[in-house]
């Protein structure tokens, strides 16, 4: 089942295209980095998954093939958006009150436990508690909802380490309680900026850059059919002519290739070095590429696809 | 800004939120070791949950019938993907190391210390003769290093790669963690 599937996606604000021809999917049982310069479209696609934008043209579902923001596709996603939505001026107790009677589902169990844990009052206002603890009341409230499907718009971004670290310790860890050995009650969807901490988080990677799905698969089979060859820049184009490079940096002697290759059994051009490449160079090293691209084939329900090259 | 009235600050609850009225602490994990996790090494975090099993498992620290820890909660005191401590524990039963129990957790299965302790300390023993005499022919660390490594090497091509003695299951793993 795919939690999110999009074809030929796209929302236009005015002259502007937000998204343009956007298709991809995500399956189920994954935690989804979504990721991309600021503009890209990330929030865009995250308010038409949703439901809080409608689509200009194509189509977006959600949990095996629901409409996106249909009353069943609302009921099974909670959503948080940037800086932790909450009223302010509401106590704690009364945010989960409002909560619990603006849903149809409501574990209000789960969510004082759970505050308790953090040690959040539940008579003090929203406004008045730290930055750290609004991310985990707003996660909290979404989390209580029992969704199916989780999506954060940079839910990291005004946190410091320790914060941002609980927070995602407390998605994570919910995304692991269907219990032991299986994964997959929830599947979380989340855009972030932080790139250094998404290698631990994420096992499956969306890149968006200019309204388009520039990279898209699960983190280990794009590590794997990707690396980096190290060796004399003059042979560098002679290399690029013949692998599919992604990226090259070059200084006089040297130059380092980031290239897609079958896998680690690959042989290496005589002369070079190949060497494994890290999510966060990859991610880099695609942004600074808008032109090259890495997503699957045409049939893109199932994981494992070959990758196909487009540059 | 928010004025706050004295009622409001005032809580029922101690700040800790953690109320203590319920007795026993909360259960942490029963397994009797702890992951951690080096960002700078560059080892994927899958293989370093591995090593550190199969470490723990050669200096005793885990034996057969205990449990490693559990999935819920490595992830979140590591704040780690779930997937990653589940393919690690998968790889950990492939090597016949662990296997896990529906509904209970993953439990140890084999061992990786292949021999006992006092056997341990004698063979330590003679390799530190060894290393005496080899600082007494003027080797410095890095050239009884370079010896050592290169003697090794030989020794197990020359045997074929095949463990001499009482092999256990891990015996062909990717070396310490």
């Amino acid at each position: 089942m795919n939690v999110i599937e999009t074809k030929g996606l796209s929302k236009r604000y005015r002259s502007t295209w937000a998204l343009r021809d956007f298709t991809m999917a995500i399956p189920a049982g994954h935690v989804a980095a979504l990721v991309g310069p600021n503009g890209a479209g990330k929030t865009t696609l995250l308010n038409l998954v949703v439901g809080l934008a409608a689509p200009s043209v194509g189509t977006v579902t959600v949990l095996g093939g629901e409409p996106a923001g249909s009353p069943a596709a609302l009921d099974d996603i909670a959503f948080v958006a940037q800086d932790a939505p909450l009223y302010k001026n509401l106590p704690v107790a009364d945010m989960l009150r409002l909560t619990s009677y603006l849903n149809r589902r409501f574990d209000d169990g789960y969510a004082r436990e759970r505050l308790s844990e953090l040690g959040i009052p539940l008579k003090r206002k929203a406004g008045k508690l730290s930055g750290g603890q609004q991310a985990q009341l707003a996660l909290t409230l979404a989390l209580a909802r029992r969704p199916r499907l989780l999506v954060l718009d940079e839910p990291l971004a005004n946190l410091d380490p320790l914060a941002r670290h609980d927070f995602m310790a407390t998605v994570l860890a919910a995304a692991a309680e269907t219990g032991e050995g299986e994964v997959g009650g929830m599947s979380v969807v989340l855009s972030s900026h932080v790139l250094a901490e998404l290698e631990r988080v994420a096992d499956y990677l969306i890149l968006v850059s200019g309204g388009q799905v520039q990279v898209v698969g699960e983190v280990d089979g794009l590590l794997a059919r990707h690396r980096v060859l190290t060796g004399p820049a003059g042979a560098a184009d002679r290399i690029a002519r013949r692998l599919p490079v992604v990226y090259v940096r070059r200084a006089g002697a040297q130059a380092h290739l980031l290239v897609r290759t079958s896998g680690p059994d690959e042989p290496v051009p005589p002369g070079w070095e190949a060497h494994p490449v890290s999510l966060e160079e990859l991610v880099l090293s695609y942004l600074r590429e808008p032109g090259a691209a890495a997503l699957p084939g045409p049939a893109r329900t199932q994981k494992a696809e070959p990758m196909e090259v487009t540059r | 800004m928010y004025s706050c009235s004295m009622d409001i600050d005032k809580e029922v609850r101690p700040a800790d939120g953690r109320g203590g009225a319920e007795g026993a602490p909360p259960a942490r994990s029963e397994s009797p070791i702890e992951f951690r996790l080096d960002a700078g090494s560059g080892v994927p975090t899958y293989l370093q949950v591995v090593h550190q099993v199969e470490h723990a498992l050669r200096l005793g620290y885990l034996k057969p019938g205990d449990q490693l820890p559990k999935v819920r909660d490595v992830v979140s005191s590591l704040a780690i993907n779930p997937n990653t401590v589940l393919k690690a524990y998968k790889e950990l039963e492939t090597k016949g190391l662990a296997l896990g129990r529906p509904g209970q957790g993953t439990f140890v299965q084999a061992t990786l210390s292949q021999v006992t302790l006092p056997e341990l300390a004698t063979l330590r023993r003679s390799l530190l003769a060894w290393l005496g005499t080899a600082d007494a022919a003027g080797l410095d660390e890095d050239g009884i290093v370079a010896l050592f490594t290169s003697a090794l090497r030989d020794f197990f091509e020359r045997r074929g790669g095949q463990p001499g003695g009482r092999g256990t299951a891990g015996s062909q793993s990717e070396g310490v963690a």
